[in-house]
């Protein structure tokens, strides 16, 4: 006799989706003037229409912010303005289900974790920085440090509402005002968050959201307004965007792709260790940039970590997103789907080893099956390349120099993770990773508190934390610092 | 065209690069003239071609992994050291100073006094920029997570015609356990790579600090370009040139900045990158 999980579906009757929305500008919402429809990716049912932001709309959207930025925003003391930030935090957690849910149609991913992760996060940043507000001073980035005025932000679709309160919280905090631009296939939950502007009374113009594609987003990287710019996203766009910015002075923050090593010791504790590889890279459907998508494990447990992690992976439900059973959801796009499928093509075509558990997936929607790879060299591409879907690519190593040199053979440098249980050799790990964000016995987890962000080619700056605030003040003003 | 017959002839220099703890020439055989404020010959010093550069960086790679691992203790020494070595010459930088720029013997002794006491400075921050820029942070998890700065690796340098600014530049980004490649334009060639003898002669690793003198506007490009560089302190170039090297520099994120005189922590950290490192506590 064998048990199964009867259906435990989140209802959706909480959120109220609009047939179509409009730009956020200047404390009201704006119509657009073209839509495209956004779907939830799990049934490719359309949830609604959003507005294409074109140069005109940026361009209000930039004199909104500038104005408020002049006249209101730079005038409150940070007193008040952190009480706006507690405002909305209060307000995210009052409205979190709704959020959560919302969340989960729009994107794809599991209600479990919009609802326990995502949204209690995205409170938690705005309570964080709401208190930095008026302690900016003892920051360490000299007296008075001052708002750049502007910041345009351009946000990705794997994090939807965590990502815009990574980006407007500190930018808020530190004092400057905002034009926001929401991947295009993820638009709901910032333009509710609009919302929570309005019954948060913020400032009009403080906060502004515009909808739309990469064309969007190269409207707010090239408005002469706009004096810094936050990116989270690709590699690619990344580096087109400091050439954009080369020859301006705006400053840039960037957070970009990664191709994050999971290094498993031989005296790792096993079965923690198997957890940590499963909520490592398939933690929203693999969907992040940190994730531990290269597993890089000891020659002498390789065997039975492998075993272990099939049998682990076979009783990971994939399936619908508001299931709050489901452990994988829906891939957020057609278009990723495809990405996914013709890496992992290539995986075969390479001579590494595909295994997948069998999983009964919906015909509706985009769905990919939990995947390893073993037998992955460095020279495959599916171990330089970001996947960015639930692939992982296993290799192995004998001595720890080996499982260093391996960890930081790519372009990248975002996060690593470090399985053992002895802390001398977790130290010497953690300093031989060239690697921003390095997990010890844990993987993928974040907080307002801990600056986030990359070396080398997975970008600039650091969010999260006193660090994150130096992406949004002129700290190096008094030393000339550019 | 000497007048008066000397006394005793002058064994002169030949003015060489600095890469790898070692004086070579330039591949490339070329050379440019230096003169003295009234005309007269000095020096013809190496005009450095792109395979120096890709030699110094080389050079610099092979150098990271000691220097950085090297104590904060031990860096800080060696800044010092470099620091008693340049004040036991510090005569002769004076003449070369005033000699080969339009600066007068007084202003000389004054720029190369400030210069030592820069080295003195910059050592004593090699232990104490965790204290300064590090944090321990409370997260919501049964974790200890802090966040350390750590060199970023290889840093190239654009160095102005000021000795003070060559001295700043290259100080700021080694002192963290970055290893560099510093461009010399021609007018501080002479007392550049008479600097390099004091690095020679005090205890810094091979590689750690690669000196190249010629045409910025030759090797600035190369540099922003060359993707084994992870940082660029471009300085001593014109401000209305710094897009190009940022376009070019972003084809591997290279963290390009540049910084108005003065000493700060600003300039070293900016060459620095913060590592977040979270541990699970249990038992």
């Amino acid at each position: 006799m064998t048990f199964e999980y009867a259906p435990a579906p989140e209802s959706r009757s909480i959120v109220s989706i609009k047939p179509k929305y409009g730009h956020f500008i200047n404390g009201s919402f704006v119509a657009g003037k073209k839509h495209f429809p956004t779907i939830n990716p799990a049934t490719e049912e359309i949830l609604s229409h959003i507005a294409l932001g074109g140069i005109s709309d940026v361009d209000k959207a930039v004199m909104a912010a500038q104005k408020a930025y002049t006249k209101t925003w730079s005038k409150l003391s940070g007193k008040e303005r952190g009480k706006y930030l507690y405002r909305i935090a209060r307000i995210l957690q009052e409205r979190a289900r709704e959020f959560a849910v919302l969340e989960t149609l729009d994107n794809g991913k599991p209600i479990r974790e919009t609802r326990d992760i995502d949204i209690p996060l995205v409170a938690a940043h705005f309570f964080y920085h709401a208190g930095w507000a008026d302690k900016l001073d003892y920051a360490g980035l000299g007296h008075s440090p001052k708002a750049y005025g502007v910041a345009g932000q351009i946000i990705p679709w794997n994090f939807p509402l965590l990502m815009l309160a990574w980006k407007v919280a500190p930018a808020l905090a530190t004092g400057n005002t905002v034009v926001l631009k929401p991947a295009e296939t993820t638009s709901l939950t910032a333009l509710l968050f609009a919302e929570v502007c309005q019954q948060a009374e913020l400032p009009d113009g403080v906060v502004n959201i515009v909808t739309g594609d990469g064309s969007t987003g190269s409207a707010i990287v090239n408005h002469p307004g706009v004096h810094k710019i936050a990116f989270t996203g690709s590699t690619d766009v990344g580096k087109k965007i400091a050439r954009a910015i080369a020859s301006t002075d705006k400053k840039a923050t960037l957070e970009l792709g990664g191709k994050g090593a999971n290094i498993v010791f031989d005296d790792a504790p096993i079965d923690e260790t198997v957890e940590g590889i499963v909520n490592g890279i398939f933690f929203n459907q693999g969907h992040v940039c940190c994730a531990g998508s290269r597993l890089i494990v000891q020659e002498s447990v390789a065997e039975e970590i492998i075993e272990k992690l099939k049998v682990r992976m076979a009783k990971i439900r994939v399936g619908d997103p508001l299931d709050k059973n489901t452990d994988l959801g829906a891939i957020n796009s057609k278009e990723q789907l495809v990405k996914i499928k013709e890496l992992s093509a290539i995986g075969d075509v390479e001579g590494a080893e595909r295994w997948s558990p069998q999983c009964n997936l919906s015909d509706k929607g985009f769905w990919f099956a939990p995947t390893i790879f073993t037998g992955v060299t460095q020279a495959h591409r599916i171990a330089q390349e970001e996947i960015f879907g639930p692939v992982l690519s296993v290799l192995t190593f004998r001595t720890p120099q080996e499982a260093m040199d391996k960890a930081n053979n790519t372009p990248f440098g975002l996060s690593a993770g470090i399985w053992s249980e002895k802390g001398s050799r977790i130290f010497w790990a953690s300093q031989h990773l060239k690697a921003g964000v390095i997990w010890a016995n844990t993987f993928n987890k974040f907080d307002p508190a801990s600056p986030f962000g990359g070396y080398k080619e997975s970008g600039w700056g650091r969010e999260g934390g006193k660090h994150g605030l130096a992406a949004y003040l002129k700290t190096g003003k008094e030393t000339g610092a550019k | 065209m000497a007048t008066k017959k000397p006394s005793r002839i002058d064994v002169k220099k030949t003015y060489k690069l600095y890469i790898n703890g070692a004086f070579p020439r330039s591949e490339s055989g070329r050379v440019f003239e230096v003169t003295a404020k009234n005309g007269d010959f000095v020096a013809n010093p190496a005009l450095a071609s792109r395979k120096d550069l890709r030699d110094a960086v080389t050079a610099a790679r092979a150098a990271e992994s000691g220097w950085s691992k090297a104590t904060a203790y031990n860096r800080g020494q060696i800044l010092y050291r470099i620091a008693e070595m340049l004040e036991g010459r510090s005569e002769q930088f004076e003449s070369e100073i005033s000699l080969t720029s339009h600066t007068t013997p007084a202003k000389a002794k004054v720029i190369v006094s400030e210069a030592i006491d820069r080295w003195v400075w910059y050592a004593g921050w090699s232990d104490k920029l965790q204290a300064v820029s590090g944090a321990t942070n409370p997260v919501s998890g049964p974790f200890f997570n802090f966040s350390i700065s750590e060199p970023q690796g290889v840093v190239a340098i654009a160095s102005s015609d000021s000795f003070i600014e060559f001295i700043d530049a290259i100080a700021a980004a080694v002192v963290s356990g970055n290893t560099s490649v510093v461009l010399v334009p021609g007018g501080l060639a002479v007392p550049a790579m008479s600097f390099a003898e004091v690095l020679a002669t005090s205890d810094l690793p091979a590689g750690v600090i690669n000196i190249l003198t010629g045409s910025l506007d030759e090797l600035a490009p190369w540099a922003a370009s060359h993707m084994d560089i992870d940082g660029f302190d471009i300085t001593g170039i014109q401000k209305k040139k710094h897009g190009a090297l940022k376009e070019a520099g972003a084809e591997n994120l290279k963290r390009i900045h540049s910084f108005g005189s003065g000493k700060t922590p600003t300039r070293i950290l900016a060459f620095m990158e913060s590592k977040t490192v979270w541990h699970s506590v249990g038992i």
